[in-house]
Parts: structure tokens; C-alpha cells; sequence
């Protein structure tokens, strides 16, 4: 009743399972850390760091897989790197794609996700069984049948939106294709933030909501002051790899092919055309792919930052 | 500890650096008498095809016909050969990568298919070696060449040696709608003397309601149909060709790709074609189905439109939506004019353009001798006629022609007038990046730019793809 | 909005609440809509409609001798890559968590990183080439280990959350009564991020399920292609799509691994609520 609580009454409970600093409470000890981490790290060092780096110095030749540069590369040096980037097309490439993840991924999926998650923990089974069954063949049907499904979605003449909507010959794809490919990307992905937000929200004790319902907090307020912060780490690694994912994602390329006069061409677009369709210059594409990864990287230290700073 | 992560970044960078000696493609040393009186001999067969889905026809070919064939051809001679198929089935693109990277480490089949726009990447890659240096005399003298014409062995030849056995060869033409020409008022055996002529019937169409005039290939998403069924036809209407190859230099914004890109304009800015179609990533097969339908006048295609596109068979593993009952009686065919009478290449009035692929042999191939003898029993009399009464289409041999077009009006068309006039597309390394430059062209002038300015921004991109303006012509 | 009758606000809410889920399971399911119909049309085109009903296309499908084969071949390599990339990255984020390895957490950046370069086109002639060296090519294990070792950052990444966020009061009371690290980490830990491994073995299997490149540049035999390969084979003899396998394929296709997630929903769920077991 009455007056809404303006302290925050749940905190203190929520501070107990928020860790200390990193201790080794099971008396791990370094060696036998080092055998568990071992596997995985063996593993990623091969089949993974190995041919990250080598790919990473093709960026350093003129190499191909088929023509003259395929038999004997020559060592370019960093001349791959200013092609690249005194390409008109990369910066405007980079801003796109600046905002398709921004739009379709850090806002799109992860709220969409994370508002499906919050959902099924009180909805009806079967109604949790059939959005979850749509939103993960969404995510699930391989690249090639997506096309299909939003070229029969958006096709002029014959597409079913244009149908129920009553708009036949509204070329979609060509009128607003950043539109298109930002709630195509929506609807594609979203299935992975509502996995892992079911997972994180399913680590949230319910005794804390139940503390926070019963001293009178709204939905909203047991939101903001038991949910997040309790799943705080959650959001970020959720919120970076859907970034990290979507920054790579050349799946737009299969519905507007960059885009009309490559209004919709995002960066991994731009690569998948410019240096590995036709005449695969894989020196040019590889010093594409650092450059991603720098933007990347940039990202992530953002992110990082933000992790840090929020350890109170 | 800064050490561990910095250890592994180093060991990590020096493994990389020893083994990026690989990366260098290997050098082959080809030696035609290797095996030649083996008694067992093991082969392999690869093409893009697969049993049950894509090109099945060619895939059963290989595995009905063409393998227990030549089996019992070796058997005769007392050689036990064991023959397989290894299919694929993919779009292109992915079948040439892969492709690549077998040849690149001399895991490729025996024999493979490929197309023949991709001879002048292989080759110059070292990939595959002339005919002549993997088998030798076998291969030079085969009675086979007599049946494939100069043109069609064009094809598989790069720098005058012939690299492979041509498998078919395709041409285009202008497909039109006889009921539609009928209501614009024009003749059911129209043929256009000129480019005019094109314009002036589309003209005429643009007055029927709901039709959509003249579709020729333009823009990015239609990818090589672009300038192989738009662009290059046009151009060889004017007179030269897109490589020069005794001045090896590229037509660059000359005054006769300036005209093409012109004529580009004239229909997508003036209201004769549909600009949008072209913008569309899926536009080609739209057009298909809008031509199906009958709400196109006139389109420019290669033969596999005819044969795969709009045949009478509606089963799904025909032509299915696309597939027009009436065809023989409602869709009339065309050869491609000159810009002006006798202004093509040539002098000809008439031109085309004409792909195809071919059977080409692995230089690592551990049975050379043998091989060829597959390969020549691949492309021999009786194995081509084969392939053309399992799926009928354009052989490279004129004989298989003679016999087994009779029945199809239009191939029948394409093998005696088509052929004579075509040209094939420049073999050269750098022809697939020429080619996206020459689609951003006609991007640029469907898109609404002056041909001028798109001529120029393909001149530049023309220069970058073939390393620098020496080899790029401009007057 | 305390001056709105709490029973109103309810309701409203309500309300809400319902045209939201409306507009959002439209939403997902507009364009499902072609997937669905198309298998069921006797003349599947690309539009989403149903042309005359028939079950042919389902006939034509289970009669075409790559449908069961490529599908075993993607259990066996998406089931085998989940497996494994579930069991390295326990084991791992385990000992990332709980022991302090100093760079430990820019490495895992970097490795996240890199991984994005591994999962892209550039990448595959160096994977191509090292395979070759290795002798691996044309098998199915090391495709199972490519696509692990693409996988595992992500996934220690994910799982060092759920690690992170358990009570060290556990461990502890655990040692205190004598347990060691692995009985602590099998009875205690494990259980405790169940709907973390359950995350990231759903989201490996669905990433291997839908791989095309790796599976198709590293095989060679078309035996061993797992069905998100076989999918691009469905050309009919033209080269034109055919619509009628791609998409009751399609259909096909997506059912492992829906029965899968709906199963593993039900029992490793992401309802599990904390709490110390027996």
C-alpha cells in the first residue's frame, strides 16, 4: 500500500552472493588449474590461434587462391591495410554496420531476448512452448531457407507482407533496406539472448523476489533492484557477443546483396564481396578481417571498462 | 604471469611463420610416361553435380553410362580401372573454392569439371597444365577435335593451349512473347537489324498495359548474367571485343562501352524496362517468373532459359512454377543484333556470346595416360550423345549436335546460327574482377547515374582489377 | 501512477502483457510462414502459398538417398562437438574462475576474438592447409575439433558467468567436510550451472547444425556431409532452387533440434532455482 519504498531494501540480500575477490576456495592450486584448463586451451591453441594468426599475416601479402598472386604471393606489407581503408566504401561500410548492431543486436535482441525470458518465467506452458519453438527456428533454419522465407515475405508482388498489408508493389528491400535487415537481424537472433537470459534469470534466488514483493516493490522496482544486478555480468557477456557476433554476421548479404547501390552494406558484407566473391584476394579480405577485429577490440575494452567500473 | 600468454603468442607466431612457407602453391613436375602399363589403375571423377539434386542428369551420366563404360573399354585391354564419382552439387562459387584448394595441394580428382571462365585463374596459378605437357602426343592428336569447332575450343585454350576437353557450349538470344508482340502490333518473326530496332519494339510494347517491355541483365545481385547476357553482347555488337588479346589491354571507358552503358540508359531511364527488378537479390529469378507469366516483352537469355526456366514440364524437378505449357507456340527467339548492320565484331551483323564448361585433367594425376583416355571417352561420340539424350542441351561436338537436336527448334537454332557468330569470354585471370566492375556499371546507370560517369568509375575500378591503366585502352 | 486503482493497473498491465506476446509470436512467425506452407504445396514456389495440398514433397524427400544419411552425419557432429565443448569448457572456466592466472582475462578477450576471425571465410585455406599438413582432411572427427576449437571461447566465456555467480560458501563447507577440487566441481559445481552448459550445448549444437563451410571444405567424401551441406545440394536439373525439397528439408531438418531444446528444456531447464543440494 502507499508510499513506494525509496530505500532499497533488498541490497543488503543481494550483496551476500555477489563474490569476493577470486579465491581458490576448493584448493585448486595453480598446477591442477592448469590440467583442467589444459583441454580446452590445447585445443583452442591449435585449431584455433594457429590458423587465427595465420590468416591474420596472409593480411601482409597479395595472396589469392586462384591466379598469379596464388603461386607466389608477394609480401605487400601493410599496403592491403591503406587500400582498405582509403576505400571510399569502408567508411561508409563501418557506419552501417555501426548501426545495425547497435539497433538490431545491443538494443533489438538483447531487450526482445531478455523481455521473452522475463516472460516465460510466469506464462502459460504452452504458450511458452510455441514462442520458444518459433523464436528458436528463427535462429535454427540455415541461411540459405532464411532467404527464401523473407524473399516470399517481402517480394513485391507476390510477398506476404505486401499482401496482408494490402501495399503490392512496395519493394522493401529496395526502399528501406536497413530497416529490413535491422528487424531481420531482430528476428533471426534473439533466440540466443533469450537462452542465455533464461539461464541467468533461472541463477536469480526467488527468496530475494519474494523479500522485495513482500516489503512492496513493483514488477519494475524488483526488476532494477534484484534482477539486473544479480545478473549484471549476465548482460555484458550476453551484450558483447551478440556485438562481437553480429559485427561478423554477412547474413544480410543474402537478402538485399549490400543493399541497393550498397546502401545496406555493412563491413562483413563489403568483405564477403569486395575480396572473397569471384577472384578470392584473401591477403585483401584477411587485412579486412584485423580491421574488424580492432573494431572489435574496441568494443570490447568499452565493455570491459564498463564491467569494471560497476564493481562496487 | 606475463610470461605463459607471451610464451604461447610466440610459439604460436613462429610455428605460423615455418609453416607459412606452404602457403606458396606447389610446383608440379608433369611427366606423361609415369604408369603408363599399369595394370591396375584407380581414377577419379569430380564435377559440380550430384545424384538427385543438382545437374542429376550429368551426375547419373557419370555413374551409369560414362563409369561402367569405360570399365569394360580397359577391361578389353586387360587393365583393371577402378572409376569413381565424387560430386558436389553446390552453387559455383563454392565449388570452385573448393576446387582451388584440392588443386592447390594435389588432392584434386583425376578429371573434374570446370568452368571455362575459370581456365585463366587456374592456369595462371598453376593449377592445371596444357594438355600437351600432362599427357603429350595422345591428347594433341584425338580425332575428337575435328568435331569442336575453332570457337568452342576457344573455351579451353589459354595462351593457344588447350587445357581440357570441352563438354557443352550454351549462346543467347532475345526471347520475346509472340502474344504480347502480337497486341503491341508487331510481326511474330521479328528480328531486330539493330538496336534501334530493340528500342523501337519496346516502344511499342511500353503502350500494352501491365507489360513490362525489354529485360536485359543489369546490376550487382544478377552477378555474371549481367555482363554475360547484358553487358558483352552489347558490346560485341560494337565492334570489339572486351580483351584485346594481341595488345592484352581492356576496353575501358572507350566510346563503345560508353554506347552500351547509353543504351543501358535509354531503357532503364526511359521507362522500357523496370529498374527495380535489377536491384532485387532476387531480380533474375523474378524476371524468370514475370516472363513466365507473360508480363515481358522481350528478355535476353542463353539457352538454359529455354530448356530449365520456361520448359512445358511442370514437375518440381523441372520447371515448376516457371514453366509455360505454350512455349513452342508463345515464345519466339531472336539473334542479338549489331548496334548498327555489320557494326559487330567481325563485321558480323549478328553476335553472342557463349559459355560452357569442360572436362579438364589434374597435372598430379598419378595414371596421365589412363586419364586421357577417360577424358577422351567423355568427350567421344557416344558418351556425348549420352549426356544429350539424358538432359538435351548444346554439345561441343557437332556431330552429337546433328543427332540429337532434331526435336528442339530453338537448340537446333542456337548450334547452326548461334555458334558460327559468338564469342566466348576473355579466359584471363582477372576477367571475374573486370566483370563486377562491369555490373557496377550498369548498376550505376540503372541506379540513375549518365553513362559518362559510370564509364569513368569503371575505368577506375577496370585499372585497380588489372593492375594499372597500361592495360587499359581508352580510345 | 499511484492514483490509478491498483486493480486497473493490473489489468492494463495484463492487457499488455498479452498484445505484446500476440504481436511478438506474429511477428516470429510472419515469416515462418513459406516453411510451413511450402512442403505441403503440390507446386512449391517462392511464395508462401499453398498450391493444391499434397504429402508428394515429404514422399519425394524420404525417398532421396541424402536425407537419413546427412541427418545421422549432423547428429554425429554437432552432438560430438556440444559434447565436447560443454565438458573442455566446464573443466576450464572452472579453474578460469576460481584460480587467479594473471593475463587471465585479457586472454580470454583475445581468444574471443580471434575466434571471430576462425568462424569467417578468410580463414579457411590457412584451416585447409594445417588439416592437409596434419592428415586430417575428409574427416569427421576433425571437423568435430575445428569447429570445437572455434566454439570454446565463447563457451568458456558464458559458462565463467554461471561459475562466478555460485556462493564460494559451498565450496567451502565442501572442503571443510574433506571433499576434493574434482568431487567439488562434479557434485557441487556442475549442478549448479546446468542451465549454463544446457545454453551453451544448445548453442553449439545449433551453431555445427547450421555450419556449411568448415563440414564442406574439409570433406570431401559426399557420404559425410551433414545436412546443412546437403541443403545446398537441392538444385533441380536446371540449377534452380527446388523448393519442394529445400523446404520440407527445412522442415525435416529443424526438428532434431527442436524436440532436443524442448527436451533439454524440460529437464536441465532454465527454471532452476538456487539452493544447496543433499
Amino acid at each position: 500500500m502507499a508510499a513506494p519504498p525509496t530505500s532499497r531494501p533488498v541490497e543488503a540480500a543481494a550483496v551476500v552472493t555477489r563474490p569476493r575477490e577470486d579465491s581458490d576456495v576448493a584448493g585448486l592450486g595453480r598446477w591442477r588449474a592448469g590440467a583442467f584448463a589444459a583441454p580446452a586451451l590445447v585445443l583452442v591453441a591449435i585449431f584455433l590461434v594457429f590458423p587465427a594468426l595465420w590468416t591474420l599475416y596472409l593480411g601482409l601479402l597479395d595472396y589469392s587462391l586462384g591466379g598469379t598472386t596464388a603461386q607466389s604471393p608477394q609480401y605487400v606489407g601493410l599496403r592491403n591495410f591503406s587500400d582498405a581503408l582509403s576505400d571510399p566504401l569502408f567508411t561508409k561500410a563501418l557506419y552501417l554496420t555501426l548501426l545495425y548492431v547497435g539497433f538490431s543486436a545491443v538494443l533489438g535482441q538483447n531487450i526482445l531476448g531478455f523481455l521473452l525470458a522475463w516472460y516465460f518465467r510466469t506464462a502459460p506452458g504452452w504458450v511458452r512452448v510455441i514462442v520458444n519453438v518459433l523464436v528458436l527456428l528463427a535462429w535454427i533454419l540455415p541461411g540459405s531457407v532464411v532467404a527464401f522465407l523473407w524473399q516470399a515475405l517481402l517480394d513485391r508482388n507476390n510477398g506476404t507482407l505486401n499482401e496482408i498489408l494490402h501495399t503490392t508493389g512496395t519493394a522493401w528491400t529496395i526502399d528501406h533496406p536497413m530497416i529490413v535487415i535491422i528487424i531481420f537481424n531482430i528476428w533471426r537472433g534473439t533466440a540466443f539472448s533469450m537462452l542465455l537470459y533464461s539461464a541467468a534469470l533461472s541463477t536469480v534466488p526467488s527468496s530475494h523476489l519474494e523479500v522485495a514483493r513482500l516489503a512492496g516493490a513493483r514488477p519494475w522496482q524488483q526488476l532494477r533492484d534484484v534482477v539486473l544486478p544479480t545478473i549484471r555480468r549476465h548482460v555484458l557477456t550476453n551484450t558483447l557477443l551478440i556485438t562481437l557476433w553480429t559485427f561478423n554476421d554477412f547474413t544480410p548479404f543474402l537478402i538485399t546483396g549490400g543493399g541497393p547501390d550498397n546502401e545496406s552494406q555493412t563491413l562483413p558484407v563489403f568483405i564477403y564481396k569486395t575480396a572473397l566473391l569471384g577472384k578470392q584476394q584473401l591477403g585483401y579480405g584477411s587485412a579486412f578481417s584485423l580491421l574488424l577485429l580492432v573494431a572489435n577490440l574496441i568494443i570490447a575494452v568499452i565493455y570491459i571498462r564498463f564491467l569494471r567500473g560497476s564493481k562496487r | 604471469m606475463r610470461p605463459r600468454v607471451g610464451a604461447i603468442v610466440a610459439c604460436a607466431t613462429a610455428a605460423t611463420l615455418l609453416l607459412a612457407g606452404c602457403v606458396s602453391g606447389k610446383k608440379t613436375k608433369t611427366d606423361p610416361t609415369k604408369n603408363t602399363s599399369a595394370k591396375n589403375v584407380s581414377l577419379t571423377i569430380s564435377a559440380n553435380d550430384i545424384v538427385g539434386g543438382k545437374n542429376a542428369a550429368e551426375a547419373d551420366w557419370i555413374t551409369k553410362d560414362v563409369i561402367p563404360g569405360f570399365v569394360a573399354m580397359e577391361k578389353a585391354k586387360g587393365v583393371t580401372a577402378k572409376v569413381s564419382f565424387v560430386g558436389a552439387g553446390v552453387d559455383d562459387e563454392k565449388y570452385k573454392t573448393k576446387l582451388e584448394l584440392n588443386l592447390r595441394t594435389g588432392k584434386a580428382s583425376d578429371v573434374f569439371a570446370a568452368d571455362g571462365i575459370w581456365l585463366g585463374e587456374l592456369a595462371t596459378a598453376g593449377y592445371v597444365k596444357p594438355l600437351s605437357q600432362v599427357v603429350g602426343n595422345a591428347a594433341t592428336s584425338w580425332d575428337g577435335w575435328a568435331q569442336i569447332s575453332n570457337t568452342v575450343q576457344q573455351n579451353l585454350t589459354y595462351q593457344g593451349q588447350l587445357y581440357g576437353v570441352p563438354n557443352g557450349t550454351d549462346g543467347r538470344v532475345i526471347y520475346f512473347n509472340k502474344k504480347l508482340f502480337a497486341q503491341a502490333g508487331l510481326p511474330a518473326d521479328w528480328q531486330p537489324k539493330s538496336w534501334d530496332d530493340i528500342l523501337a519494339a519496346g516502344q511499342k510494347l511500353k503502350k500494352v498495359s501491365g507489360v513490362n517491355p525489354i529485360q536485359i541483365d543489369a546490376g550487382t545481385p544478377m552477378g555474371e548474367a549481367t555482363t554475360a547476357q547484358g553487358f558483352l553482347p552489347l558490346l560485341a555488337g560494337t565492334g570489339q571485343p572486351l580483351f584485346d588479346a594481341t595488345s592484352k589491354k581492356w576496353q575501358g571507358a572507350t566510346p563503345q562501352v560508353t554506347a552500351v552503358l547509353d543504351f543501358y540508359r535509354k531503357i532503364y531511364q526511359g521507362g522500357l524496362g523496370d529498374p527495380k527488378l535489377q536491384q532485387d537479390q532476387a531480380g533474375r529469378d523474378q524476371s524468370f517468373a514475370e516472363f513466365s507469366k507473360g508480363k515481358i516483352g522481350m528478355l535476353v537469355e542463353g539457352d538454359y532459359f529455354w530448356r530449365s526456366i520456361i520448359c512445358p514440364d511442370k514437375s518440381t524437378t523441372a520447371c515448376n512454377t516457371t514453366a509455360m505449357p505454350d512455349r513452342n507456340t508463345t515464345v519466339g527467339y531472336a539473334l542479338i543484333p549489331a548496334e548498327k548492320p555489320g557494326s559487330g565484331v567481325n563485321g558480323q551483323d549478328f553476335v553472342s556470346v557463349s559459355g560452357g564448361t569442360g572436362w579438364y585433367l589434374s597435372p598430379d594425376t598419378k595414371y596421365p595416360q589412363q586419364a586421357w583416355e577417360l577424358l577422351s571417352y567423355m568427350g567421344s561420340l557416344a558418351a556425348q550423345t549420352q549426356l544429350s539424350k539424358a538432359q538435351v542441351r548444346i554439345s561441343a561436338r557437332d556431330d552429337v549436335n546433328k543427332t540429337t537436336l532434331g526435336n528442339d527448334p530453338l537448340l537446333t537454332f542456337i548450334a547452326d546460327k548461334v555458334l558460327p557468330i559468338t564469342v566466348y569470354r576473355p579466359s584471363d585471370e582477372n576477367y571475374v574482377a573486370v566483370s563486377v566492375a562491369i555490373q557496377q556499371a550498369t548498376a550505376d546507370v540503372v541506379a540513375g547515374k549518365s553513362p559518362a560517369s559510370a564509364a569513368k568509375t569503371y575505368q577506375n575500378s577496370l585499372e585497380k582489377a588489372v593492375g594499372g591503366s597500361a592495360h587499359v585502352q581508352t580510345g | 501512477m499511484s492514483g490509478i486503482d491498483p486493480v486497473v493497473r493490473q489489468t492494463l498491465s495484463r492487457i499488455g502483457v498479452y498484445v505484446g506476446v500476440c504481436v511478438a509470436t506474429v511477428f516470429f512467425a510472419l515469416p515462418l510462414l513459406w516453411l510451413v506452407l511450402t512442403p505441403f504445396s503440390k507446386h512449391p514456389s517462392y511464395r508462401a502459398t499453398l498450391n493444391g495440398v499434397s504429402l508428394d514433397n515429404f514422399d519425394k524427400l524420404f525417398h532421396n538417398p541424402q536425407l537419413w544419411r546427412s541427418l545421422r552425419n549432423s547428429i554425429y557432429l554437432a552432438g560430438g562437438t556440444a559434447i565436447l565443448v560443454i565438458v573442455l569448457a566446464a573443466l576450464a572456466s572452472y579453474a578460469l574462475s576460481r584460480v587467479r592466472i594473471p593475463g587471465r582475462d585479457q586472454l580470454l578477450y583475445a581468444l574471443l576474438l580471434l575466434s571471430s576471425i576462425v568462424t569467417g571465410t578468410a580463414a579457411m585455406v590457412p584451416i585447409f592447409l594445417m588439416l592437409y599438413q596434419l592428415n586430417l582432411l575428409d574427416k569427421q572427427f576433425a571437423v568435430v575439433l575445428v569447429l570445437s576449437g572455434g566454439l570454446l571461447p565463447a563457451a568458456v566465456f558464458m559458462l565463467k558467468d554461471f561459475v562466478d555467480s555460485i556462493p564460494r560458501s559451498y565450496e567451502e563447507s565442501a572442503r571443510v567436510f574433506g571433499a576434493s577440487p574434482s568431487q567439488i566441481l562434479r557434485h557441487i559445481v556442475l549442478p549448479l550451472i546446468r542451465p549454463g552448459m544446457a545454453t551453451v550445448g544448445v548453442w553449439a549444437l545449433v551453431q555445427v547444425w547450421g555450419n556449411f563451410l568448415i563440414p564442406f571444405i574439409l570433406l570431401s567424401d559426399e557420404k559425410k556431409y551433414p545436412a546443412a551441406v546437403v541443403m545446398y545440394t537441392f538444385y533441380d536439373t536446371g540449377g534452380q532452387p527446388n523448393f519442394a525439397l529445400i523446404s520440407t528439408f527445412a522442415l525435416v531438418y529443424s526438428v532434431p533440434v527442436v524436440v532436443l531444446y524442448l527436451i533439454v528444456n524440460k529437464r536441465y531447464g532454465f527454471s532452476f532455482q538456487g539452493g544447496i543440494k543433499g
